[in-house]
């Protein structure tokens, strides 16, 4: 492996959270873009190929080393680590309700889920999934929830655009403003 | 159908069961329609109603308030399909609010399908565990005597007395008696600093009022006052006094 190459590993293994392009960047400043690419490139490649335990995987902007999914089941009987706890129903339709319409306030989520929901929203804050992002212009000014780094790294997703755009779900998902009957 | 709510819930007189498996009224309502394979743009509300009302007296409802709602207004559509339409062109289909809403909540339960599978995905992954900040060791237990209490509380009180900071006491500004005196420095010299004016100062307040003395002065025209950097000394001329030579 090159230096550099050597270096972003040493980095990536340091960290418990990815590391985005910048940061790493930042390690060695006299390497370019396109050098860094293919340091990033050569590492993944170095994993992959000569076969290893552990892979690189492009998550929240960054780039982080996991263990491959096969050594799972091993690791956790082993009880050397655990899966994070599953999200329960509300908590995932709330989520999606957020990654869609961010930022939207509480009631424009309880208003599409058909229930109530302050104490999910409070386990999902809690959590680093979801943050206060502002205050709507509506009546009392309500707090505005968007989702956060943690959401991505949770569901391993590059970006926010990674999730299909509404146009591309089956159904597609009309504009919040609709002729309403009551 | 007459019923909205479960009466008596099974004679146990309160809605005493949740509904894991639901997540909410429109989630109960949508699993309906699939099972009864009815077109969601054309739904037989009656038939839907029905089974919506049974359903949640069946499961006696612990949350039952969110569905109750949704029955309440399924009967309200039945009822406003009853109705004679008339002859009015502007008439909407009741069901048109509950069908977007329905739809809307249906593709949001596509997202969480595929965030569900994303997180399972992530969740055959191990990170670098996260190694939590080390807690701070607890202090040793605290081993001291009577007088070494009485002290720190001397110290304390020593130290909250001494700013005595609420004790204002008035003093009246001698604006009057520090424009004489500058008037007097002025009438001798033909070049003041502000630094020269207040050395016999001792006393805030003397201070003050020489300040506003001079800004007094200033106003009426009888002096100058000019400060070439900022935070350098502050030059005080007479204007009467060649005035010419100064201004350079």
């Amino acid at each position: 492996m090159t230096p550099l190459a050597k270096l972003l590993e040493a980095a990536l293994f340091a960290s418990a959270r990815p590391i985005t392009t910048e940061e790493l960047a930042a390690l060695s400043p006299d390497d370019s873009l396109a050098a860094l690419a293919s340091a990033i490139d050569e590492l993944r490649e170095h994993y992959d190929v000569d076969g290893h335990g552990v892979e690189l995987q492009e998550i929240a902007g960054g780039w982080q080393i996991l263990t491959r999914a096969e050594y799972t089941e091993a690791i956790e009987r082993a009880q050397l680590a655990s899966r994070p706890q599953r999200l329960s129903a509300a908590a995932l339709e709330t989520l999606a309700i957020i990654a869609y319409r961010q930022p939207i306030s509480r009631a424009e989520i309880e208003e599409i889920r058909g229930v109530g929901i302050g104490g999910v929203l409070k386990s999902l804050h809690e959590r680093g999934l979801i943050d206060v992002v502002g205050r709507g212009e509506g009546l009392g000014r309500p707090l505005m929830y968007g989702t956060t780094p943690v959401f991505l790294e949770h569901f391993a997703l590059r970006h926010l655009e990674e999730l299909p755009r509404a146009d591309e779900l089956a159904i597609a998902l009309r504009a919040p403003a609709q002729a309403t009957l009551d | 159908m007459d019923a909205v709510t479960p009466r008596g819930a099974s004679g146990t007189g309160t809605f005493a069961v949740d509904l894991p498996q639901f997540s909410g009224p429109l989630d109960l309502l949508l699993t309906l329609i699939r099972e009864e394979q009815v077109d969601i743009y054309d739904i037989p509300i009656a038939r839907i109603a029905q089974q919506f009302v049974e359903r949640i007296r069946t499961l006696e409802l612990n949350e039952a308030a969110e569905y109750l709602e949704m029955a309440a207004r399924l009967l309200r559509i039945k009822v406003q399909l009853l109705l004679p339409a008339g002859e009015q062109e502007l008439w909407e289909d009741p069901r048109a609010e509950l069908v977007r809403r329905l739809l809307e909540y249906q593709q949001m339960r596509e997202v969480v399908d595929l965030l569900e599978r994303r997180g399972e995905e992530r969740r055959s992954h191990f990170a670098r565990a996260y190694l939590p900040t080390q807690p701070v060791p607890p202090q040793a237990p605290l081993a001291l005597s009577l007088v070494e209490l009485l002290t720190a509380v001397d110290r304390v009180l020593r130290a909250v007395s001494r700013p005595d900071m609420h004790d204002v006491v008035p003093r009246a500004l001698d604006v009057p008696g520090a424009i004489d005196a500058i008037r007097a420095v002025l009438a001798l010299r033909a070049r003041a600093l502000l630094s020269d004016m207040i050395t016999g100062a001792r006393e805030p307040w003397q201070v003050l009022s020489m300040l506003l003395g001079l800004l007094e002065l200033a106003k009426l025209g009888e002096l100058r006052v000019q400060q070439l950097r900022p935070f350098s000394n502050v030059e005080i001329t007479p204007t009467d006094r060649d005035a010419a030579s100064e201004a350079a």
